[in-house]
């Protein structure tokens, strides 16, 4: 098991180099950003490479890399354009995008699998076929038409909610934008879970526990659920990466200023380190959770053993 | 907003021992301690006063700042504020006095070494300034900035001099009548002890001598000011504060201002243009602000220097149907353009309507003519450049091309040319890779008609992005520039602005208005000409 993870962390080292290296490159393809500084006018010339000289942008790409990421392992990010090191904007912003994972994540857990239990169980009966017509609904419709009809109707029609979330973004405002970005992955846990269920309900080990005269709700959550759940782990594990750098659309149309306003902002201005920090960072957390997965496969399957 | 609301209620209470005045907010009763809120953009560089060159980071020094001069927010006319008198003799040499009685918020006195001072660090290229070029009239300002990027040899302005305490000089490298007239915009306001001694302090709270002073700023998210009670001037708030917060987009901002959680909006989206009559009716503002747009062309290109050119530039603008596209795409939120200022100038500030005549009113046929006595298009087809990340410009440069198209009858003579984001936009037109016209948006720094012309149109000018040069021009804005008399220094430019007429150096589309909404609870609301709201003068209540 140590040796596992020891391995694991090791890999994940050319990953993370070779993820920033592309990132940084590919932001550099964009051009000079220096220009867009100035508005709709030239830089005057002189001011233009004074800039540039204290962004390090005058240097060759290598080298702004080789000197940024020395920088990285002494925790330092970077300044942004307007003046702000990059650690500060991760300090304001990423404690908001965990707040809002954690709220989407706890609705995936629990309406998801529970809507996938309760269709597993009772499949081709009228709630299951209501709940499959729903969860297709909910994929078909992007993110921010939901959003924006939600934050239509809750926020302006029935005054139910502020229309926008306070820059502290405590959980009580998170909940209908955490809503809006676990919706469609809230539907595939469903139907994920729902055929898992549904298959391992025939199984031997589930007839066996029926035999033993075992209660109901024991079979269905120690010994059904427990092994049904791996597909749908493995889904919600990818899915916290996904859901911190992928929240642009939610957190723009409920003006969360989380990573995804961050990242916004750091591409429109062509800010390097912005984006490679923060993406840097999201890299990380995507390597981590999926480590996390690997490892609780072992823990709801006793026949996966890791050395 | 809790405090706010307590805040209301003991001013009530207050007011009831003396008259029986309407509280609880509606109808006549304003409440001057009643904050509001309203949209902001995060400001895209420090918060320093040369440093802020775009309309977010305006909003706050305007609250925080005033200067020497200060636009009238409704003519634009710029009038003393802390300038006691400007004096000069030969239009080059100006002896300036500042109001005694004026102090920062923190209580230093805003004295001559106030503005020295921070003219001298906002033109010094040591210190990134981006405004720095708002100096470049100033003796000296080739040893504190020089163009080429080299060590400079000064740290401070040779042509300034501080008299005595309330009084200090200004010598130009030229003449230039209209100088105290561009003492109102930001970059010449004058800066604390404070900003010096502990700078990164004075940036994550700035401290100015305006209205307002911050009681807060969390960086991107959003900044609270309130009424400075020991303001001297005579433009105190109206109102309690002010609390902007940070959209990252403006149809969040809108829909908040619908559910009654936000005060103001200074930038309707343009997708609810066509609704906010409904939604808003006298809530909504639309008035014009000091910009144009117009289409700018690279004189480098030899295919546009040619003396044939002119007729196709002109034959163009008269193929654009401006009426039509302002109506349709624009909602009447832009008035087709018919020369190459803005109406806020006002007549007697330049602002001539139809200036530009026959080259600018839409005659499909004409202009078919024109283009082809000039030559016709160079080969054969024309791409309108423009920015393709912000300000939905795509949209109109088609209609642009689809009118010059139906004028010309051939489908494919004009198409768009959008560039990704930007800084590519400018850096290709900074390189001097345009190959056709491309977009060109002017927000003015003062009103006056020279920033419209000089910036734009002069010899190796600032804003010159099209390199456009003509001798004739630039003689008759130096002529300008050095006449004493106003009017007549008017006048001049105006004949300068026909040279630009004449030759349609660039092509004018329409002038830009700046729209606002605000709630119910809000009163006494305008556009200054800078296309921002006038915070200091809105009620509240």
């Amino acid at each position: 098991m140590g040796r596992y993870v020891v391995r694991r962390l090791l890999q994940m080292i050319p990953v993370f180099i070779g993820a920033t290296l592309l990132i940084f490159l590919m932001v550099n393809v964009m051009g000079d950003p220096i220009a867009g500084l100035c508005g709709d006018r030239q830089c005057d010339p002189a001011t233009a490479a004074q800039l540039k000289k204290e962004f390090g942008l005058d240097k060759p790409v290598w080298q702004q890399y080789v000197t940024y990421m020395g920088n990285v392992f002494t925790g330092d990010f970077g300044t942004a354009f307007n003046g702000q090191p990059v650690t500060e904007l991760m300090a304001s912003a990423f404690p908001v995008t965990i707040r809002l994972t954690i709220v989407a994540i706890l609705f995936e857990i629990v309406i998801g699998i529970t809507l996938g239990v309760v269709t597993g169980l009772h499949r081709g009966r009228p709630v299951d076929t209501g709940v499959l017509l729903a969860t297709l609904v909910v994929i078909s419709v992007p993110t921010f038409v939901t959003g924006l009809l939600l934050q239509l109707l809750l926020g302006v029609q029935w005054g139910w909610i502020k229309p926008s979330v306070s820059p502290e973004a405590p959980f009580n405002e998170l909940i209908v934008p955490g809503l809006v970005l676990a919706s469609v992955s809230l539907a595939y846990v469903t139907r994920l879970t729902r055929t898992s269920i549904a298959e391992n309900k025939r199984a031997d080990y589930v007839r066996t526990a029926v035999a033993k005269g075992l209660p109901r709700h024991r079979v269905v959550t120690r010994h059904l659920l427990r092994n049904s759940l791996i597909p749908v782990v493995t889904f919600i594990g990818t899915d916290i990466g996904a859901l911190m750098g992928g929240a642009i659309v939610t957190e723009r149309i409920f003006n969360i200023h989380g990573v995804g306003y961050q990242l916004y902002q750091g591409i429109l201005r062509q800010n390097t380190q912005t984006v490679v920090g923060f993406v840097t960072v999201l890299v990380l957390v995507f390597l981590v959770a999926n480590l996390l997965v690997d490892l609780l496969y072992a823990v709801l399957d006793p026949r996966i053993r890791y050395a | 907003m809790r405090g706010a609301t307590h805040a209301k209620w003991a001013a009530c209470a207050a007011s009831v021992a003396l008259v029986a005045t309407a509280c609880g907010g509606g109808g006549s009763g304003s409440d001057s301690s009643a904050v509001l809120s309203a949209s902001w953009g995060d400001p895209q560089n420090p918060l320093e006063p040369a440093n802020t060159n775009e309309v977010q980071g305006g909003k706050v020094l305007d609250m925080i700042f005033r200067g020497l001069k200060r636009y009238d927010p409704e003519t634009g006319e710029a009038q003393n504020m802390l300038a006691d008198s400007i004096d000069t003799s030969d239009s080059q040499t100006f002896t300036i006095k500042v109001k005694d009685g004026w102090t920062f918020s923190d209580g230093e006195k805003v004295t001559a070494k106030s503005f020295v001072d921070a003219w001298n660090y906002g033109a010094s290229l040591k210190n990134n300034q981006k405004n720095a070029y708002f100096f470049g009239y100033i003796q000296g300002y080739d040893q504190v900035h020089p163009e080429d990027g080299s060590a400079q040899t000064a740290d401070t302005l040779s042509g300034l001099t501080v008299v005595d305490d309330m009084t200090f000089t200004v010598k130009l490298t030229q003449k230039f009548s209209t100088f105290p007239d561009t003492l109102g915009y930001v970059a010449f306001a004058p800066l604390p002890q404070s900003f010096f001694d502990d700078h990164s302090a004075w940036l994550s709270k700035p401290i100015g001598n305006g209205p307002y002073t911050i009681q807060s700023y969390s960086k991107g998210s959003q900044m609270q000011l309130t009424k400075w009670d020991g303001y001297p001037g005579d433009d105190k708030a109206q109102n309690g504060g002010v609390t902007l917060k940070v959209y990252t987009d403006n149809n969040t901002a809108y829909t908040d201002l619908l559910a009654g959680n936000l005060d103001l909006v200074d930038d309707i989206p343009a997708s609810q243009l066509k609704n906010v009559q409904n939604d808003l009716g006298d809530r909504y503002l639309n008035t014009p602000a000091g910009i144009i747009q117009t289409l700018a062309f690279p004189f480098y290109d030899k295919d546009w220097d040619t003396a044939g050119a002119q007729k196709v530039r002109t034959g163009m603008s008269m193929a654009i149907n401006r009426q039509q596209i302002t109506d349709t795409i624009f909602q009447k939120t832009r008035t087709p353009a018919s020369d190459w200022t803005s109406p806020v100038l006002g007549k007697d500030g330049g602002f001539q309507d139809g200036l530009c005549g026959d080259a600018c009113t839409y005659n499909p046929s004409e202009a078919k003519k024109l283009i082809e006595e000039g030559g016709g298009l160079p080969n054969g087809q024309i791409k309108i450049s423009y920015n393709a990340d912000t300000g939905s410009h795509k949209q109109w440069v088609d209609a642009v091309c689809n009118s010059i198209n139906n004028a010309l009858g051939n489908n494919k003579a004009c198409v768009g040319n959008p560039i990704g984001t930007f800084a590519d936009f400018r850096n290709q037109i900074g390189d001097q890779k345009m190959t056709g016209p491309f977009r060109a948006g002017w927000q003015m720094d003062y009103p006056l008609i020279q920033n419209f012309l000089q910036p734009l149109y002069y010899t190796n000018a600032s804003s010159n992005d099209g390199k456009w040069s003509n001798q004739q021009f630039d003689k008759l804005v130096d002529q300008a520039n050095a006449e004493t008399d106003t009017s007549k220094a008017v006048q001049t430019f105006q004949q300068a602005e026909e040279v630009v007429r004449d030759n349609m150096a660039a092509i004018p589309l329409w002038y830009q208005n700046g729209s606002a909404g605000f709630s119910e609870r809000l009163s006494n609301v305008k556009l200054n000409p800078f296309s921002v709201p006038v915070y200091n003068e809105i009620k509240v209540g």
